[in-house]
């Protein structure tokens, strides 16, 4: 191999870098927030007493799942304005990835509303609970703790698949590196350093995903085994 | 000058849906034949190798599939390896799919209960011969859902060969539309194209699911 590595011209402009990757970082925990409220209004909707509803939301959840991010970026970026929505690469990226991940988490509270037993929810009705009470501590609450380790794994796909939406040039950490390139030719080194950055975040959100697991839910995990 | 967005543009992307399609299964059987490996590696009783499996499938899971992408494809010149699109998009969806098909089948095959092991192991049958006539087929019946599964994320997957200069459906779009300027139509088209290509497969997926609801099948394929 005659080729020369040289990583001290990437090393250069690695404050760069770690710009791109703490906007990577930004853009995704929005996203993860943004879209576990829409995949919490997505699986109220598919448990509706309205069939429209229903049916509304499940041809959402199915559009999404089977058509690549890539096309929906580019049909919310290129495709929308035709219909007089014009939004700035940022915005559009932001659009993209929830409207993407809003899908997925849909399915994922979804089933964890469906784990929840019959009785449970005529026990809470039993003790007097609200409709409101139930809704929140009886069926939400154990899903969600149930399925965290599912959204949390879709969370982090989701963060990854976020260097797609350098192709419309939103800001973060590919687009970042792609102007490097740009201007140092060392493609090479320069993704080989950003394949790292994102691997550290990978298991940097996954150990944050840990931590809120252990705080949020180990009270509930403790009643579960009296 | 400006072309319209007749029926010829739009048999074009239909028939750029082969070069997804073949991408899709040049991917699925290079990554499905590594990833066979990958996963029995993955359990081998040696350590050292089964952990740095475990490596190699974390690095693939814990990075983007488009930085893969970029890497074979501005790599492969490194390793004297021919430098194009077809060769990049190709190895690099290998490589993505093997990883995560491994993931998934090494999940199957631990899924089969540990008395089949010890059975075939009482009849004297050697460690490849247990895995082969013994584990392997009824490992085979809890991996066809989440396969089937994965071969949609897979499909999705290729058009980022779009990227890297690859010609497949979503090249195509961007073609199609730099010399139309319809974008609406045409990615409504592509998204159309996608969906009858996937939608199919994970309706299949689902059913599969359900037909082994009382098998305990592993769910997660993300490692990390």
């Amino acid at each position: 191999m005659e080729y020369v590595f040289q990583f001290g011209i990437v090393w250069r402009d690695i404050d760069t870098l770690l710009l791109g990757a703490w906007l990577t970082a930004r853009l995704s925990a929005i996203s993860m927030v943004l879209g576990l409220v829409v995949g919490v209004a997505g699986a109220l909707a598919r448990a509706s007493r309205f069939r429209t509803l229903r049916a509304i939301t499940r041809g959402y959840v199915e559009a999404i799942r089977n058509t690549p991010f890539l096309v929906q970026v580019l049909f919310v970026y290129l495709g929308l304005p035709s219909l007089g929505i014009r939004l700035t690469p940022g915005q559009a990226a932001l659009l993209a990835m929830v409207v993407n991940l809003g899908a997925y988490a849909t399915e994922i509270v979804r089933a964890g509303i469906k784990a929840v037993p019959a009785g449970q929810i005529e026990a809470g009705k039993a003790l007097g609970l609200s409709p409101w009470h139930i809704l929140r501590l009886v069926i939400f609450l154990p899903a969600l703790r149930a399925v965290f380790p599912a959204l949390g794994s879709q969370f982090i796909l989701v963060m990854l698949a976020s260097s797609v939406v350098s192709v419309i040039s939103a800001e973060e950490l590919t687009a970042v590196a792609d102007t490097l390139v740009a201007r140092n030719f060392r493609s090479f080194e320069v993704y080989l350093v950003v394949a790292a950055f994102y691997l550290a975040m990978s298991l940097g959100f996954q150990a944050a995903f840990a931590a809120i697991h252990r705080a949020f839910f180990s009270r509930w995990a403790m009643a579960d085994t009296r | 000058m400006i072309r319209e967005f007749t029926f010829d543009e739009f048999w074009f992307l239909v028939l750029a849906v082969r070069w997804t399609i073949l991408l899709s299964a040049i991917a699925f059987i290079g990554g499905g034949a590594a990833g066979l490996v990958i996963a029995i590696l993955r359990i081998s009783p040696r350590k050292p190798l089964a952990r740095m499996i475990a490596g190699y499938i974390r690095v693939l899971q814990g990075t983007p599939l488009l930085i893969q992408l970029y890497l074979v494809y501005f790599g492969a010149s490194l390793f004297h390896i021919r430098s194009d699109a077809w060769t990049a998009a190709a190895l690099g969806l290998i490589l993505y799919a093997s990883a995560f098909l491994g993931e998934i089948w090494r999940g199957c095959i631990q899924a089969v209960p540990r008395e089949q092991w010890e059975a075939a192991n009482a009849l004297g049958l050697g460690y490849l011969s247990q895995l082969r006539f013994v584990i392997l087929p009824q490992a085979l019946r809890i991996a066809l859902p989440p396969t089937v599964g994965f071969l949609v994320q897979l499909l999705k997957g290729t058009s980022l060969a779009s990227i890297i200069g690859f010609t497949e459906l979503t090249r195509a779009a961007q073609i199609v539309n730099n010399a139309t300027f319809r974008p609406f139509s045409v990615y409504a088209t592509v998204v159309v194209l996608y969906f009858a290509l996937c939608w199919p497969l994970s309706v299949l997926s689902e059913r599969l699911e359900r037909r082994l609801e009382h098998v305990e099948a592993p769910t997660a394929a993300l490692v990390i």
